[in-house]
């Protein structure tokens, strides 16, 4: 066919010969179907961008108000006599938010903000916490006792929502707890510089608290429960999904044996979560008798997860290494394995620690199967003693902390959520960002 | 296995001078067959590789020289699928008995390949790896006696002597492939294999590799596989021709190039295949 077209284009030159500054309609429509697919592209681009942005957008927009925090400075006389009274009565709190109260009254009148409230109604602006905290510091300094300590004492959520817009006059009418003449005195003291915002520590730092009380609930326990999982993770999936690729890349004779065992490995990757959760709570709790909600069962849970990811990618490192190494390696009298641990491996590890922290990252964000062995957020309200406590004490995780707390019907938990996904987010860039630090490192180039 | 003696004689490889050869022989190959899962790849190949020698591998590309060459070092060993039939003796000692152990085996038979494969590390641990996994050297004065050695006997001392520590993968590709060599010859090896160790190599570092070539065989025995009729002529001294997993002829280089018995050798030297 060519041959009998070539034929007269070549033996009459000119005739069919065109002008190189002209397009041939065929070169048009190769161009046009050319500018068209970079349209497409751009546009895709484009669609993926915009829900990037407004998925930062509303993250950023509603988790960002979590970082800060109401309080209320209050100057508290701690006078022996009070106190021992507070301590012999049988509910403590009440007395020393007694305590409190005359402190607030007696701030106002000095402040010249006027009311006719009650201070037992007064103190709905604190924290229903408040008084807790009044006595956790005199129990833990009773030095202080005869001097008169200053206090940021917690606002109740609804003061706060006020100051972050979230709370509004009108939704008030339908309130019990607080109601705008509250928001009257608010204001006041705000003006006054008693009631302020600052940096929300105890968010990032803190415990989870009761329904009743999220002004005081923080992500700080559970983040040392994911902590204590991504452990158990990472020292056990790492060397085990290691040594299983390495097993099957460089040594294992390729059988359908191991054939079953790579379909089943990939397929392993795809199973949901949640059914590891299941196996995991059949498994290590009911038959193994480990503690239920421990972090170590989470771990391991996870494990199960992480490993197919990690022996996917780092068989897939492994492949990438060329055969001309090892070739040079085994030619000069190393043995396989001098080969494999010398040579393959390092020239493997850019890529199985990002397989590595890519699986570990997925496993920190994994919601379902903690939930099945009841690691749900709730139980995060109390520090670990210690390491081993860190591994067995019922705890939670970010993420089952996070759902707990979008669960819940106040909003101030709901602001909560997003907060606590701004700062899971924040772990997963680090962990990504690791990644690629540790890539460049150890990437040589051959 | 046949009753045609016809046929028989068309595998028989033609040794143009086998007298001479008894004396020095480092390595006997004894019918060997060599089979990829069903593919019989080498067939029956017998011949004797003398010491001290260059011997030449030529034929057209498929022929199995390589598969050839790597029985001989039993780097065939790493295919999964590949079976090797037959004995291989070097001195006298048949390589394939199960005692023997391949890693051994492979610091007495050094290989060089097609591709010039230094490690990612630098130049100095290239030559340095060998001696150090294999415990030659007690004290790392021994070993940058070892490496200078090497390096001077590849003749690459001159042009790297100054920078030992940078990377391998940084020098030109001849003399990547001198490097080769050089951490080849650091393990003290009796034999040398090269799988066309010039093919990927310009024509000036051809030469050096050649000339390279030619210095060594006053201590080592060398094999050498080249697609090169030119670089057989030029470096070996004995040449096998082989032809579709069949050793057709052995002989001193100058014979087969000049005086071929067979019409398939005379063909392919003559550039009537290949
Ligand atoms: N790893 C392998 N697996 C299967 N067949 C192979 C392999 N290596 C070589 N062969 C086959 O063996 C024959 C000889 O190959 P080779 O020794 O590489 O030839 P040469 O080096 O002479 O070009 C060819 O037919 C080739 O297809
Ligand atoms: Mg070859």
């Amino acid at each position: 066919m060519t041959d009998t077209s070539l034929a007269p284009a070549s033996s009459t030159p000119g005739s069919r010969s065109r002008s190189l500054l002209e397009l041939d309609p065929h070169t048009k429509k190769r161009n046009a179907a050319e500018a068209r697919f970079r349209v497409y592209g751009i546009v895709a681009i484009g669609i993926g961008l915009f829900f990037l942005v407004a998925l930062l957008y509303s993250i950023l927009s509603n988790g960002l108000t979590a970082f800060y925090q109401t309080s209320v400075t209050l100057e508290v006389p701690l006078v022996q006599t009070e106190i021992d009274a507070a301590e012999k009565s049988v509910v403590k709190t009440s007395k020393y938010r007694d305590m409190i109260a005359a402190v607030l009254v007696q701030k106002m009148e000095q402040a010249g903000v006027a009311t006719s409230m009650k201070s037992k109604e007064l103190l709905q602006i604190l924290s229903a916490g408040a008084p807790g905290t009044l006595r956790d510091h005199v129990l833990s300094h009773p030095e202080q006792i005869g001097t008169t300590a200053t206090f940021d004492f917690l606002a109740s959520s609804r003061v706060d929502g006020y100051l972050k817009g979230r709370v509004t006059r009108a939704a008030l009418a339908e309130d019990k707890n607080l109601s705008a003449a509250h928001l009257d005195i608010i204001d006041q003291l705000v003006e006054k510089g008693i009631v302020e915002k600052g940096f929300n520590w105890n968010f990032i730092f803190g415990s989870d608290a009761s329904d009743s009380r999220p002004e005081q609930a923080g992500i700080g326990v559970s983040m040392i429960g994911s902590l204590f999982m991504m452990l158990v993770v990472l020292v056990l999936s790492l060397p085990i999904g290691v040594a299983a690729s390495i097993y099957l890349e460089e040594f294992a004779p390729k059988n359908r044996w191991t054939d079953l065992i790579e379909v089943n490995i990939s397929n392993l990757a795809a199973v949901p979560s949640i059914v590891f959760g299941i196996l995991g709570l059949s498994a290590f709790i009911q038959f193994a008798h480990l503690p239920q909600s421990a972090p170590l069962v989470g771990g391991l849970v996870l494990t199960l997860m992480t490993l197919p990811t990690i022996i996917i990618s780092t068989r897939a490192s492994l492949k990438s290494v060329p055969p001309s190494i090892r070739d040079a390696a085994l030619g000069i009298g190393a043995s396989k394995m001098q080969s494999v641990f010398h040579h393959v491996l390092p020239l493997a590890m850019p890529g199985i620690l990002t397989g590595t922290i890519i699986g570990l990252a997925q496993a920190l964000g994994e919601t379902a199967p903690l939930l099945l062995i009841g690691m749900v957020g709730f139980i995060a309200s109390e520090f670990p003693d210690g390491v081993f406590d860190g591994f067995l004490a019922p705890n939670s995780a970010m993420p089952a902390q996070i759902y707990e707390w979008a669960k819940r019907a106040d909003p101030a938990f709901y602001e909560r959520a997003w907060g606590g996904i701004i700062i899971l987010l924040v772990f997963l860039m680090i962990m990504n960002i690791v990644a690629i630090i540790l890539r460049r490192r150890f990437e040589r180039r051959w | 296995m046949s009753s045609f003696s016809g046929l028989a004689r068309a595998t028989d490889p033609i040794d143009q001078n086998k007298a001479t050869a008894m004396e020095n022989v480092k390595i006997a190959a004894e019918k060997v067959q060599v089979f990829y899962g069903e593919t019989h790849a080498i067939k029956d190949v017998s011949i004797d590789i003398r010491a001290r020698t260059v011997t030449a591998f030529i034929g057209p590309s498929g022929c199995g020289k390589s598969t050839f060459l790597r029985c001989l070092n039993r780097m065939n060993d790493t295919i999964d699928i590949c079976r090797v039939e037959g004995r291989i003796a070097i001195d006298n000692e048949d390589i394939y008995d199960p005692k023997v152990d391949p890693v051994q085996l492979r610091a007495k038979v050094g290989m060089v390949f097609q591709k010039p494969n230094p490690f990612p590390k630098s130049i100095y641990d290239n030559i340095a790896y060998g001696p150090r996994i294999h415990g030659l050297v007690r004290r790392k004065s021994e070993l940058d006696d070892i490496v200078a050695s090497s390096l001077q006997k590849a003749g690459l001392w001159e042009e790297v002597k100054d920078r030992l520590d940078s990377p391998g993968t940084g020098l030109s590709g001849g003399q990547q492939q001198r490097l080769c060599i050089a951490r080849a010859i650091a393990v003290s090896p009796e034999v040398i294999l090269m799988d066309e160790p010039c093919s990927a190599l310009d024509p000036i570092a051809t030469a050096k590799v050649e000339e390279l070539i030619d210095e060594l065989r006053e201590n080592y025995t060398i094999v050498i596989v080249t697609h090169s009729m030119q670089q057989a002529a030029r470096v070996s001294q004995r040449t096998a021709f082989f032809h579709l997993g069949n050793l057709v002829e052995v002989g001193d280089t100058q014979d087969i190039f000049t005086n071929p018995v067979d019409k398939r050798t005379q063909d392919y030297i003559t550039g009537r295949f290949g």
